[in-house]
């Protein structure tokens, strides 16, 4: 028992962060704290996916003839493109909470959602469907 | 050097390219990037035809990304299934350029329309690697190039719904995807390989490993909500009746379909079909959630009031059918599945270029805009008809060419409830589109060729859009892709077996025949 | 066995109206020369119809592969002899109607005009289709253009009132073929391999029992067309069409493209050698024998003239099934006569109805006090047209009743000649009324004239109204429906083509 949680340490870092993560996504109503919970989640992975890499006692993996045993080094190349989706993700993600703002003048989900709301309905009574330009 | 050889690599370098010389030539003269976009997706997909060609006369292709074998390098791989994929993707693409000039000129704003065409050229590029990948790795990268440029043409249009609607999508595409990146993790783990045609001979003795089953859960819930499969489809409806229309368009018509070949790739290529059928119960539960999806998609469709949300919901439950005709694990069925992908992209594609040519001509989006429409626009009109009655399974359309295989698959398969399932859902769908056909020809508020009642009536009811009845169609950029494609939706309700006899080989080839 | 010859004439017949369909909206600007496709395309259609009749007669069968979109779903066409009894009857019938129809509409003065007369020949088209497929396939594709191309017929007048009844119709008829026919279809095909017709059936021993008499039930269901109670109301709903729809597609074609689809899914999927053993065919009969009756009832309160006549359609139209539902020689023979003759009759009738509207805009059968002497040749044509439907000689009914109650007699089914007897009553309750009311009920004109000169005795003052003046509908829709009530006629003293026909589909099962 013990050995599943101490020898496994790596894991349940990972599990946790990811659940954090995923809490904040979902949970958290503003828009940049999603986004914050978006990284640590995505985070998390690469943390789960570098331990994976690890042989114990290896070294750098590198052509060299003292380096008998080496971490496996392809987690590492998926995860550095992991990273760019990330910082991709994020990016993305920013510029359109950046809109949102501007529109909206908020970033409260809720907010945003009543304002949603009172506008479909004042479109409703007026003329329906049509263009807002 | 044969250059044919190198196609798998150039339907998505070409396009990746292009993507940054488009918004570079977007700098010299906007007009450059339409021409340049049509000529890049024409290119692929005459290459995609050629690959496909390829495939059909020697079986599967197996091109290796810098000449790094399989399965250390990165294999693109392409057999029937994924060739026939290819086609279609590209070929919607291409339409949904043609079209795209008028529409994106008034939907979006002038300046970001370099912008836009780049987005489009990567989602492209994405939907093609997705499709054209061997490598699982490779499928998550390519998924979220996908994702992150179908979040920014989201968000690219004017109504700031559609941000809402692009940031929800983000954040449920990005769980989604991440996901999908935990489940290669762990095969990983186990395999020390990420090459499909490797997994698969490499998984099998794991089968029982908590760590594959893992993966395995991790696969399909991200895949599902990629796919927008029943209760995970919340991000759809938004995002697709808040795009510019041709984003809508394209995604409807590929995307989501990208998506469903993920899932059978995952489902039948690097899992065996013994294992979805034996050791996890999976196909018992996308039956069910397929089951759910048709019914729920059809009914929320029908209380919709705006065109492109009824579209949408209409799109949840065809995605239903898709995965529903891949659950039954019989060769009829599945074959149903994968005509299904090129159907419905056909039917939706042309339903959703229709109300992008109502919108450019008259700026509404709800059902009730398209009253009398009939005499207004009637080649649009003609083709929304045409599309509405592929989806409710007309004979000689599409539409029943993918019922026909579902149905007799789901009766050979012995699921006689399959059966009522599919007829109520053509019924559900005929409810929601005659109520619109009905509209488009026989509202009573409109009626030219009897011009003194006419004018009567409509001084009568004061029509709140005094939109002139005089025929007024949309222009021929917009309206020859739109009847191109409702063309084809008869077309292949005809000639089917022309597609049929793809997807018959490529539904054998997954469930294990040669 | 069958002599099959292959000629692509049944595809000529179906798609010459298919041509003129073009032709007609080429030349939407001029009414006349419109007007002349339709004509001449049905003239066409009979012809190539008549044409093929001497090889059917010869016991020879025409078969056409049109095309075959898949392993199971062709496209494939076969003249036998119930098909080309279908087909002449509807193609004869639409020339008349054709002629009928360019006087009504124009005396009328409709609106989209090119669109009715368009969607007509596509309907008629599809009828042939039906008539002559040679599979389940082809029939459920034709039947399906059937429904969608009337739609527009039926909501030709785009009042709320026509919209919504049109909204009826194609629900129930749409509705129904998806959800029941289709599915019987499929368990058709899944458990034969086979969609195609045969002459004894194609499903005995494909299916265990209850299976059968599922698919049998889906079937039934599933043909709405046929009118059959609970699935009759969009019969009703359709009357809203302008009166030539009514009298060719409500009375002829639409409904009777349902009784002839029942007839061949009974003879020719199921076969009667498996229906006699399912038992399934006596509870069909004693369904048809509810609707007859209780549609009769319905039709003896109906003061609109054309809804009357669609509920004694409904019954009518059941007495086809009940009399196949018998499946003996005499039912089937029956069946296959009463198809034609009723088409005559009912069409006389509508074509009268239709006739009184124009010249009169009278809908209900209250107003018609004494119209038989304003409308005398229309009144006629009306009066045999309602003794065909009574069964009265010399008036064709009498041969369809006269097989029907020796079908009856060799079925060994005494309750359905009470049936057959009591509904004869009921179709005289109905129809007697009519013709009395416009010959012996004084005309309004001469009550209020007496009135008038009652009120005005003495004064000296002269009516200009006085007279009963003979006021018939244009000539075109007055001579389509004397031919009518004459065809009704001669059906009775020279049947035998048509009986010879029947013979033969008969021969052809049994």
């Amino acid at each position: 028992m013990i050995e599943i949680i101490i020898g496994k340490y790596n894991y349940w870092i990972y599990i946790t962060l990811m659940m954090i993560g995923f809490y904040a996504m979902i949970a958290k109503g503003n828009l940049i704290k999603k986004i914050i919970g978006m990284n640590i989640f995505q985070t998390a992975v690469i943390l789960f996916y570098i331990s994976t890499g690890k042989v114990w006692g290896g070294t750098a993996p590198i052509l060299w003839d003292k380096a008998v045993i080496y971490d496996n080094p392809i987690p590492h190349v998926l995860m550095l493109t992991a990273i760019v989706v990330s910082v991709g993700t994020t990016a993305v993600a920013i510029a359109i909470v950046i809109r949102i703002y501007k529109e909206y003048g908020t970033m409260e989900e809720d907010a945003i959602l009543e304002i949603e709301r009172k506008q479909a309905e004042e479109l409703r009574k007026g003329n329906t469907g049509q263009r807002e330009i | 050097m044969n250059i044919a050889e190198h196609f798998p690599a150039l339907v998505i370098v070409i396009p990746l390219l292009f993507a940054l010389i488009t918004w570079l030539a977007g700098l010299i003269n906007r007009a450059f990037c339409w021409v340049i976009a049509l000529t890049i997706t024409f290119l692929c997909f005459l290459m995609s035809f050629s690959i496909l060609n390829t495939v059909m006369h020697t079986g599967r292709i197996s091109y290796h990304m810098g000449a790094w074998e399989p399965p250390w390098g990165i294999e693109y791989a392409i057999d029937y299934l994924n060739g026939f994929v290819l086609v279609v993707v590209s070929f919607i693409a291409f339409i949904v350029t043609l079209y795209s000039r008028k529409s994106v000129g008034l939907e979006i704003d002038e300046e970001k329309s370099p912008a836009f065409y780049s987005l489009y050229m990567l989602l492209f590029t994405g939907l093609m690697g997705m499709t054209i990948t061997g490598d699982i790795f490779n499928l998550y990268v390519f998924i979220e190039i996908t994702s992150l440029s179908g979040y920014a043409l989201i968000a690219i249009g004017r109504r700031r719904n559609s941000l809402m609607a692009s940031f929800n999508y983000l954040i449920l595409g990005t769980i989604a995807a991440t996901f999908i990146l935990i489940g290669i993790g762990y095969l990983y783990m186990v395999t020390g390989s990420l090459n499909m045609a490797d997994l698969r001979e490499k998984l099998p003795p794991l089968y029982h490993s908590r760590v594959v089953l893992t993966a395995f859960g991790f696969f399909t819930v991200g895949l599902s909500l990629k796919l927008a499969l029943f209760p995970l489809h919340i991000w759809l409806p938004n995002a697709y009746t808040y795009a510019p229309s041709v984003v809508s368009a394209i995604m409807a018509a590929t995307s989501t379909k990208v998506g469903a070949y993920a899932m059978l790739r995952i489902l039948f290529t690097v899992f065996k079909v013994e294992f979805d059928l034996n050791v996890v119960p999976v196909t018992k539960i996308l039956l069910v959630l397929s089951c759910i999806a048709i019914i729920a998609g059809s009914i929320l469709a029908i209380s919709q009031t705006n065109i492109k949300r009824m579209l949408a919901y209409s799109s949840v439950g065809q995605i239903g059918y898709i995965v529903l005709g891949t659950t039954m694990a019989n060769q009829t069925a599945m074959t149903g599945s994968i005509i299904h992908i090129l159907n419905h992209a056909l039917m939706k594609g042309t339903l959703f270029l229709v109300a992008g040519c109502v919108v450019y001509k008259t700026g509404i989006e709800d059902i009730s805009g398209l009253k009398g429409m009939g005499q207004k626009m009637p080649f649009s009109m003609a083709a929304f008809t045409v599309g509405a009655l592929s989806m409710v399974g007309v004979p000689l359309t599409v539409g029943f060419i993918s019922k026909w295989y579902l149905a007799t698959g789901a009766l050979k398969a012995g699921m006689w409830f399959i059966l009522p399932i599919i007829l109520i859902s053509s019924l559900l769908s005929a409810i929601y589109f005659w109520r619109i056909i009905e509209g488009i020809y026989f509202a009573p508020a409109v009626s030219s060729q009897h011009s003194e009642v006419s004018t009567y009536r409509s001084l009568d009811h004061h029509n709140p859009h005094p939109v002139s009845r005089s025929r007024d169609d949309a222009p021929p950029g917009m309206l020859i892709p739109t009847l191109i494609l409702a063309g084809l939706c008869i077309f292949f309700g005809i000639a089917a077996y022309i597609p049929v006899s793809v997807a018959e080989k490529a539904a054998n080839m997954l469930l294990g025949g040669t | 066995m069958v002599e099959i010859v292959h000629s692509a004439a049944p595809v000529c017949a179906i798609g010459v109206s298919l041509v003129a369909v073009i032709l007609m909206l080429i030349s939407k600007g001029y009414p006349n020369l419109r007007e002349f496709w339709t004509i001449g395309a049905s003239i066409l259609k009979f012809s190539i119809v008549v044409s093929m009749l001497p090889t059917i007669l010869d016991g020879k069968v025409i078969e056409y592969s049109l095309y075959s979109i898949l392993p199971g779903l062709d496209i494939k066409f076969r003249v036998d002899p119930m098909g080309i009894f279908f087909a002449l009857t509807a193609s004869f019938l639409w020339i008349i109607t054709s002629f009928y129809s360019i006087g009504y509409m124009r005396a009328l003065k409709e609106h989209a005009q090119t669109r009715y007369f368009s969607f007509f020949a596509i309907a008629l088209s599809a009828t042939m289709g039906v008539a002559f497929s040679a599979n389940l396939f082809t029939t459920f594709l034709f039947y399906e253009l059937i429904t969608l191309s009337t739609f527009p017929l039926v909501a030709h007048t785009e009042t709320p009132e026509a919209i919504k009844s049109s909204r009826r119709y194609i629900a129930y008829l749409l509705g129904t073929s998806i959800a029941f026919q289709l599915s019987a279809i499929f368990l058709t095909y899944n458990a034969t391999g086979t969609l195609e017709f045969s002459n004894h059936g194609i499903l005995a021993g494909k299916a265990p029992d209850m299976l059968l008499i599922i698919i049998f039930i889906l079937f039934m269901a599933g043909i709405t067309k046929a009118a059959m109670m609970p699935f009759h109301s969009w019969l009703p709903a359709a009357m809203v069409a302008p009166t030539p729809v009514s009298a060719l597609l409500h009375a002829v074609a639409v409904v009777k493209t349902g009784v002839f689809v029942l007839l061949k899914v009974i003879l020719f999927v199921f076969g009667v050698d498996l229906l006699s053993k399912l038992g399934v065919g006596t509870a069909l009969a004693y369904f048809a024998s509810f609707t007859i009756i209780v549609a009769s009832f319905i039709a003896l309160r109906q003061d609109n003239l054309k809804l009357r006549l669609a509920y004694s359609t409904i019954s009518q139209l059941s007495y086809v099934v009940l009399a196949v539902a018998l499946l003996t020689p005499g039912g089937i023979t029956a069946s296959v006569m009463h198809i034609i003759i009723h088409a005559f009759g009912k069409i006389t009738l509508f074509f009268a109805a239709g006739a009184i509207y124009v010249a009169t805009r009278k809908t209900n059968i209250s107003e018609l006090n004494g119209i038989g002497k304003q409308m005398p040749l229309t009144m006629a044509a009306f009066t045999i047209g309602v003794l065909s439907m009574i069964g009265v000689p010399p008036a064709a009914g009498f041969i369809s009743k006269w097989y029907m109650i020796s079908g009856s007699i060799e079925a060994r089914q005494i309750p359905f000649i009470i049936v057959i007897a009591a509904s004869t009553i009921l179709n005289a309750c109905y129809f007697l009324p009519i013709v009395y009311t416009a010959y012996f009920k004084r005309h309004d004109n001469e009550i209020y004239n007496e009135e008038w000169r009652m009120l005005n005795k003495g004064y000296g003052m002269i009516n200009l109204n006085s007279e009963v003046r003979i006021k018939e509908a244009p000539p075109l829709m007055v001579v389509s429906l004397i031919l009518t009530a004459i065809g009704t006629l001669v059906l009775f003293f020279w049947p035998s083509l048509f009986l010879e026909l029947a013979r033969m589909v008969v021969g052809g099962v049994i």
